[in-house]
């Protein structure tokens, strides 16, 4: 009896355990990848297959209107309208001011931050990082009411501009992003910075070396990659740019309902034309993805050579 | 000997004089800066605690006579106490979003780090490439997807979608590789434990500082989130509150007397996640660094 079980037992408990592990393993993976794929893939799906939709109308205006497939109907319409154009023109005109700014701004506190005493530098770190819990509509309601001459601390001293009414309203809108997310940056940078091995300093201050040859030569050629990193982020931000300027345009004439390419999708979608704003947000998905990559290939091919 | 030490005194005086100044250069920079980030806050303290008149006619950075309660009274008494339900729900939402979004990101990447098997590799390629795309890019298709289905409007259109955050995951994965020896799984396993008993009992436990990490900046993420409820929600008991203030925020023009509400609610509603700033920024720091992705 025993003689006979073995040949065929072990196949058969090795088949229950394979069972077992595999219903396991989906134990372990269902309760991520179950919403993942709901929440996540399926939306990119869904928008993608919305884009190729439109609503025909038949019989004039009373007549009855019906879903009809219509190919690439709307991101043709995308493409050639002229707000759509103005919007992605401003946007790139938003990161010619912000990304510069950013990018500068963070790498040079960063670089001040570590060469400071670290119980000093932990302060002001903090103090840098704590616009990161405002969010962003908060910043955005709060520097509205700043630059209104009527609230603003500038017309204390004498200043009366109404820069929300004036073409200063892109700038006043790169502010509200750096404002909360130069700090986010730096935080980056100077982790970058705290794994740069010390003896390497060392070196060169026996050299002679200054503190700031040190930084510019040593430091900001390492932590490269990193500041890559930032300004990549920077410009997915820009081209996704939504918040800031939708909560300023109750108090900007300048800030129209298609000022950014996100603001026309979101206007298409509460005017109900879905197809229309699947087609937009697709664009600008694939052109935020395009545009990452392409940066970070061009940066790491010219720092391989 | 004596020559290096000459030159290395040498070198020390130079430093000095110069060295002061730099230094000198350097606070007053750092300091300039914190003021940037920090007077805008400050403002709003103050702005908070001031009439609507005030608010116009005194200087935009000095207290002047204390409206704080009274603007904080009529913060909570306008709409039957709306504002404290909009409260309460961005705390739903965050804490809901969170815990299950931790919970099962550390499963899931656990075991992709853990366990060898057909496709695990691909599982993980899917959600790394998710990691860069932001809320916001997404916030449409999902408004489209629950239009079509019908579930607008609804608190499952604002909590089904932050329940997973492609960074979460990514984060669980490199802290089970990092924090929890194969050597203790082997062990538990001859013990005879289960995976998931295993799991519970020491692995969950070894990743736990990286798992605080993973819920506060889900938590940061969910709260600070805008496009998405302002997409799915009409029924203003359901609002967040950045929805709901924001609501308010544009009526301003036609009822001057929401201003004051406004300033004292944006208060209010970054106390909580202040506090918690401070007190879990180390927490908040390390998923920054390890992560380098905006929530």
């Amino acid at each position: 009896m025993t003689s006979r079980v073995p040949s065929v037992r072990p196949s058969k408990s090795t088949d229950g355990r394979t069972a077992r592990r595999r219903w396991t393993t989906f134990g372990f993976l269902a309760p991520y990848y179950v919403p993942f794929t709901l929440f996540f893939l399926a939306p990119i799906v869904y928008a993608v297959v919305q884009s190729t939709v439109g609503v025909r109308r038949e019989g004039g205006l009373l007549g009855s209107s019906q879903t009809v497939f219509v190919g690439i109907e709307n991101y043709v319409r995308a493409l050639s309208d002229p707000a759509f154009g103005e919007s992605i023109l401003r946007v790139f005109l938003f990161a010619l001011v912000q990304v510069p700014i950013m990018a500068l701004g963070s790498t040079a506190l960063a670089l001040l931050l570590d060469a400071t005493r670290p119980r000093i530098a932990a302060i002001f770190r903090s103090l840098y990082f704590l616009p990161y819990a405002v969010p962003g509509v908060i910043a955005a309601i709060m520097w509205a009411t700043l630059y209104q001459p009527s609230t603003s601390p500038l017309g204390d001293i004498g200043i009366e501009i109404n820069i929300l009414n004036s073409a200063l309203v892109l700038p006043s809108l790169a502010n509200i992003g750096l404002w909360v997310f130069l700090g986010y940056n730096v935080i980056l940078l100077v982790t970058a910075l705290t794994s740069i091995p010390q003896e390497i300093y060392e070196a060169a201050r026996i050299d002679g070396a200054s503190s700031w040859r040190i930084a510019l030569q040593i430091k900001l050629p390492l932590i490269r990659p990193t500041i890559v990193m930032t300004i990549v982020f920077s410009l997915i931000g820009t081209l996704q740019l939504f918040t800031e300027p939708q909560v300023l345009r109750s108090v900007s004439q300048r800030i129209t309902s298609g000022y950014t390419p996100n603001m026309l999708a979101y206007q298409a979608a509460v005017s109900n034309d879905y197809g229309y704003s699947a087609a937009l947000s697709v664009i600008l998905a694939v052109a935020t993805f395009t545009l990452s990559i392409l940066f970070l290939r061009i940066v790491q091919g010219k720092s391989s050579k | 000997m004596t020559a290096i030490s000459i030159e290395h005194g040498r070198t020390l005086k130079n430093v000095d004089s110069r060295g002061i100044a730099a230094k000198t250069l350097r606070i007053v920079t750092m300091t300039i800066a914190a003021l940037y980030f920090v007077t805008p806050l400050y403002w709003l303290l103050v702005a908070s605690s001031k009439s609507r008149a005030e608010l116009s006619t005194t200087p935009a950075l000095l207290f002047s006579d204390g409206h704080l309660w009274e603007n904080l009274g009529n913060l909570f008494s306008q709409g039957n106490g709306i504002y404290l339900r909009w409260m309460f729900n961005s705390f739903s939402y965050s804490l809901v979003g969170a815990l299950f979004g931790t919970f099962a990101a550390a499963l899931a990447g656990y075991c992709l780090a853990m366990f060898r098997f057909k496709g695990s590799n691909l599982l993980f390629m899917v959600v790394l490439g998710a990691v860069m795309v932001p809320a916001t890019a997404l916030s449409l298709p999902l408004f489209l997807m629950f239009a079509g289905v019908g579930l607008t409007n609804t608190v499952w259109s604002v909590v089904l979608p932050v329940l997973v955050s492609p960074l979460a995951l990514y984060l669980c994965k490199l802290s089970a590789e990092a924090s929890v020896p194969l050597e203790i799984i082997e062990a538990g396993r001859l013990d005879g434990a289960g995976e998931f008993r295993i799991f519970f009992s020491i692995s969950a436990r070894l990743m736990g500082p990286s798992m605080v990490t993973v819920f506060l900046l889900q938590f940061v993420g969910i709260w600070n989130n805008y496009m998405l409820p302002l997409l799915m929600l009409q029924d203003n008991r359901l609002f967040s509150v950045t929805l709901g203030l924001n609501t308010w925020n544009s009526q301003v023009a036609q009822q001057p007397e929401l201003q004051t509400l406004v300033l004292a609610g944006s208060l209010v509603s970054i106390i909580p996640l202040v506090i918690v700033f401070f007190s879990m920024q180390r927490y908040l720091r390390a998923g920054v660094a390890a992560g380098g992705v905006k929530a």
